[in-house]
């Protein structure tokens, strides 16, 4: 499945764009081919034990995949994915 | 008198007239009418020709417009200009406002002076407003934590909206590269208090505002007692620890908590209502420090706050109001250089540990060192540029 996948923060720094299109059955499996491609991704979202980082969102649509299937929720063609960390900053 | 009106009715002025809720069941429930009249006391009766009744509405038992109803000529009260002789021209706007609109006059809020009818005119016509809700806002108290690119603009807007109380929290003092953003602090400001030019700032605008300055880094021992003094608390910071101060101090004091946060070209927005969420609902830990870049180091282009600021303040004034759907349970992303912007839907988390359903955290913590900085001096509310 192709889907867009939106990115911001260090994310957008290591793939040099806003969004890239990624290729997977489910979240988990297209992360991982991004992590492939752009070594260092999956850090950035995951820990060691595998699971989402707690300061990390990732939305399918506009729908958190904790409250889905997580990283093993389907993706279909044409779904946006959103990887969003908590933003510090106010001033 | 009705002959006087009709004498002149050719040659008078045809004027717009915005006709309050007590008097549109002689309008056919309109809004706005159209009259004439050279001046407003043949407009006055120009209407009540049109609309028998409205002038025993608007006149008291010895033929006066009584001190509670107001009449406005293009935003100016009539009794600044001339009275009921002042004169009409084509297209201009006539507005008659009662002070007291669908509420008796011994109610909980006072009326509003003249004065206030005239400045807050454009958002007392607007459908869901009126002087009922800009009462509302007179007796309003909300606290604003940092007057920096977010807590300038919210904090102006809350201002010009007639917001009774605002209280600042605000330790720092004003910096060069603080300007082009942090619109309540000027050159003559540098080197001096965050707090007294955002004071002066707001008093330039509307002095009748309260402003209650808190000069002091929010921290556990002081953000109960300053933030519960307040209905609403809106956090406008750079830096995680108060983040997770705020977060934790308004679940534990029911207080709703208006978050805004912003990054490079990038802002995020929402709304946490007692019992719905919070943020740590979203966001459970801080990324370790140094991984998301701050606003000194990753950039923040001044705009970016000027728009989310805004949409800050009005989710406070829609609280306040009762009005519109609240971005709680909605995430607003904010995104300058594609200029989209959109929603995503959060939740509260039952297993959260400040507001779930057995929460581990009952008191304020140390918020330096749940987010990986112990023994840091640096990081607190409203610090002007964050260390790198």
């Amino acid at each position: 499945m192709a889907v867009e996948v939106r990115v911001t923060s260090t994310l957008e720094r290591l793939v040099g764009a806003k969004s890239v299109i990624g290729e997977g059955a489910t979240v988990g499996e297209l992360l991982a081919k991004l992590d492939a491609a752009y070594p260092g991704f999956i850090d950035q979202i995951t820990g060691e034990d595998g699971q989402l980082h707690r300061f990390v969102n990732i939305y399918l649509n506009d729908e958190d995949i904790r409250y889905l299937d997580a990283l093993d929720t389907a993706l279909q063609d044409g779904d946006v994915l959103s990887i969003l960390p908590a933003l510090a900053g106010g001033l | 008198m009705d002959s006087v009106a009709h004498t002149h009715l050719e040659d008078a002025m045809a004027v717009s007239v915005y006709v309050p809720t007590p008097f549109r069941r002689l309008t056919g429930n309109r809004s706005r009418v159209q009259g004439r009249g050279k001046d407003v006391a043949e407009l006055l009766e120009n209407l009540e020709s049109q609309f028998p009744g409205f002038r025993d509405l608007l006149f008291d038992d010895q033929n006066r417009i009584p001190a509670h109803i107001n009449v406005y000529v293009n935003n100016r009260e009539i009794n600044t200009l001339k009275g009921m002789a002042t004169p009409l021209q084509n297209g201009d706007e006539v507005a008659v406002i009662p002070a007291v609109a669908g509420g008796t006059q011994d109610g909980p809020a006072p009326a509003l002076t003249p004065e206030q009818m005239e400045r807050y005119s454009r958002h007392i016509v607007l459908p869901h407003w009126g002087t009922d809700g800009q009462r509302k806002l007179a007796q309003a108290r909300v606290v604003v934590v940092g007057t920096g690119g977010l807590g300038s603009p919210v904090l102006m807007y809350l201002a010009g909206a007639g917001v009774g109380t605002l209280g600042i929290v605000e330790f720092d003092v004003a910096e060069i590269s603080n300007l082009p953003r942090q619109i309540l602090h000027h050159m003559h400001d540098l080197g001096r208090p965050k707090a007294l030019s955002a004071r002066e700032s707001l008093a330039d605008n509307n002095p009748e505002v309260g402003v209650i300055l808190h000069q002091n880094r929010l921290t556990s021992d002081n953000a109960m007692d300053i933030l519960s003094g307040y209905d609403i608390v809106v956090a406008a910071v750079d830096n995680f620890p108060t983040r997770y101060l705020m977060n934790d101090a308004c679940v534990f004091l029911k207080k709703p908590l208006v978050e805004g946060s912003i990054l490079g070209y990038e802002g995020q927005c929402t709304v946490f209502l007692p019992g719905k969420g919070c943020y740590r609902c979203l966001y459970p830990t801080p990324p370790p420090p140094g991984l998301i870049p701050t606003p000194a180091q990753g950039g923040v282009l001044s705009m970016v706050p000027a728009i989310i600021g805004p949409i800050q303040a009005f989710e406070a004034v829609k609280l306040i109001l009762g009005m519109g759907q609240s971005l709680n349970g909605r995430l607003l992303l904010f995104d300058a250089l594609s200029m989209e912007l959109r929603t995503v839907r959060i939740r509260r988390d039952p297993d959260c540990v400040v507001c779930g359903d057995h929460p581990t955290v009952t008191e304020l913590i140390d918020y330096e060192e749940f987010c990986g900085l112990p023994g840091a001096a640096h990081t607190a509310a409203g610090s002007a540029d964050p260390q790198p």
